[in-house]
């Protein structure tokens, strides 16, 4: 059946494996940076730990609750950015971002590992899921050590 | 499909549901090709024809404001708004008219109540209400105590979801001075022992608000019989429009309580040496008010009324017997509040899927039911959970809807192991 179909392509077999079994999904003791995102409508919430080697990021870890679109996509961010070059990442984040949050109904390819949650994009009301951990990354590269939230 | 064994104790459904859901012409949809199987009743009930035709028809025919001209269309109006005044106060048997206020809702009605009875509250004073409470009867509370001074007191709640009367009972004492808690929950479905909790209260003159929003639309509710000070619900879990609610109270308390917002109808007289407040129930109601809602509403009432509050609570009675066995026979089910006297809520965890990804996946199969924390965090705060699943019953739902639950979790269990 045609809606199945679209289940089946927002729960990919990739997603549900990094949901079940989350990569880097730990605290990081000591890090440099420490913010808690908070999704307050479904109650997800992670905090994600951040270590920053001059400019690029040495190690990125969360950990936290939440649905498997928001689990998988906090774990695939944090095995795509590791390691990486700061401008890089503030690269990354605004097209994950953007290619999430227009309408939800675009077309154009999800490039690279966050593509294995395209099936998101059919599912409005799951947007905020899928981009939590990605917000809550940006707020930490701003030096915000505080709780960012979906709602505002 | 997963077969479910005829239950031999269910007691017959004495309701015509077939008939009944054809009054509700937003049932009769497919969502995402299957038929629409609507459990998310707690949240906001559906509306039957002769409550969107009640409201139709004072747009097209009757419309004008009320209390306040002499012509034909706004007599009309005015008969309309007050008859639906009387109708409510015939649902819940009050004494009088004059004891029924028109607001929002509930979460209106019980802000009225803390801004007014609130401008007698000192530093000290203690407010009482549950653990089950839906926010709404927490936070106007809260922002009193923070006004204030006063204290909140919160009764707990064992595992089952129930409030734990003894530790009530000591809460009680010469600084209460005021009980609000739900009559039945809306996270949980718990009916609480409404009738010992006012009988306690009495006992130290102590004034009782109920917060009725969950139990008006499923049972007799005879505030004379309980003897409550104040009650509160709202239109739209009533198969009524949405935005208009009542706040109940004993005439006595609304002679006393000073009004809650000024304006326009409330008053008798305005001159800028001072105004003369009207009479009651006009008091609390400043403004132009929610006419067509109220008049939805007046045909909400009939039609409930019509159909049989004694009748409605059995039949759900034995559709949420059905769920529960049916959802709790699932391997990996968690039911959450499992007390002894429950309304239609079945709140449930499965294993292994979050409740978010349980409503996306139960929606593709025709199934609506809410997610999340229902506006009651301090619950699932102490069951220690983020959300649950929740599936709600109103009369309209039959057999076949918690069926096609049943599907729709074997659906979610299948793709996510
Ligand atoms: C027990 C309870 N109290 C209060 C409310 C608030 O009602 P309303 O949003 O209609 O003001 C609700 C609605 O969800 C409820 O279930």
């Amino acid at each position: 059946m045609a809606e199945t179909q679209d289940l089946v392509t927002l729960y990919r077999q990739t997603v549900l494996d990094h949901s079940r079994q989350p990569r880097n999904f730990r605290r990081l003791d000591p890090a440099d940076r420490t913010i808690v995102g908070h999704n307050p409508l479904c109650g997800d919430k992670m905090t994600l730990y951040l270590n920053i080697d001059q400019d690029r990021i040495e190690d990125l870890a969360f950990e936290g609750t939440g649905c498997a679109i928001s689990m998988a996509s906090a774990s695939i961010m944090t095995e795509m950015l590791r390691h990486r070059a700061l401008d890089e990442v503030q690269h990354e984040i605004e097209s994950v971002i953007g290619t999430f949050e227009p309408h939800g109904q675009d077309d154009t390819p999800i490039a690279g590992a966050m593509a294995a949650l395209g099936g998101v994009r059919a599912y409005p009301s799951r947007i905020k899921c899928a981009t939590l951990a990605w917000k809550t990354l940006a707020a930490a590269l701003q030096n915000q050590n505080t709780t960012v939230t979906t709602e505002d | 499909m997963t077969a479910i064994p005829d239950q031999k104790k269910m007691t017959p459904t004495a309701l015509d549901v077939d008939r009944l859901r054809q009054d509700f012409p937003i049932l009769a949809q497919k969502i995402n090709g299957h038929r629409l199987a609507f459990l998310d009743s707690a949240a906001s009930s559906q509306r039957p024809q002769c409550v969107i035709d009640a409201v139709r028809h004072y747009y097209e025919r009757d419309h004008a404001n009320v209390h306040r001209g002499v012509h034909t269309l706004s007599h009309r109006a005015t008969e309309a708004y007050e008859g639906a005044r009387e109708k409510v106060r015939q649902f819940i048997n009050a004494a009088s008219t004059r004891e029924i206020v028109f607001t929002r809702g509930t979460t209106d009605s019980i802000n009225l109540l803390a801004a007014s009875f609130g401008q007698d509250i000192e530093a000290g004073d203690e407010i009482v209400i549950s653990h089950l409470e839906h926010h709404s009867n927490i936070v106007p509370w809260q922002m009193l105590c923070e006004r204030t001074g006063a204290v909140l007191r919160v009764v707990p709640i064992n595992d089952r979801g129930e409030i734990r009367m003894d530790e009530y009972l000591s809460l009680l004492g010469p600084r209460t001075r005021l009980v609000a808690i739900s009559h039945v929950s809306n996270a949980l479905g718990t009916i609480n022992p409404v009738e010992q909790i006012i009988a306690a209260a009495r006992e130290h003159s102590i004034p009782v608000l109920l917060d009725g929003a969950q139990a008006v639309p499923h049972q007799r509710v005879d505030v004379t019989a309980l003897d409550c000070d104040f009650y509160a619900f709202s239109g739209h879990k009533m198969c009524g429009p949405t935005g208009i609610g009542v706040f109940y109270a004993k005439e006595e308390w609304l002679e006393r309580l000073p009004p809650y917002q000024g304006g326009g109808d409330m008053i008798l007289t305005v001159s800028f040496a001072g105004t003369t407040y009207n009479d009651l129930p006009y008091k609390f109601e400043a403004g132009t008010p929610n006419i067509a809602g109220a008049i939805g509403l007046g045909a909400a009432v009939d039609y409930l009324l019509d159909i049989g509050m004694d009748e409605i609570q059995a039949h759900e009675s034995a559709i949420l017997d059905y769920a529960t066995n049916a959802v709790g026979g699932i391997d990996g089910i968690q039911l959450v509040g499992t007390a002894e006297h429950k309304a239609g809520v079945l709140s449930f965890n499965l294993d292994g899927v979050h409740p978010h990804d349980l409503g996306t996946i139960l929606d593709h199969h025709g199934v609506a039911i809410r997610t999340g924390h229902h506006c009651a965090m301090p619950v699932m705060e102490f069951f220690g959970i983020a959300g649950t699943a929740r599936a709600s019953l109103a009369f309209y739902n039959c057999r076949e809807d918690i069926d096609q639950l049943i599907e729709g979790l074997h659906l979610a269990i299948r793709m996510f192991n």
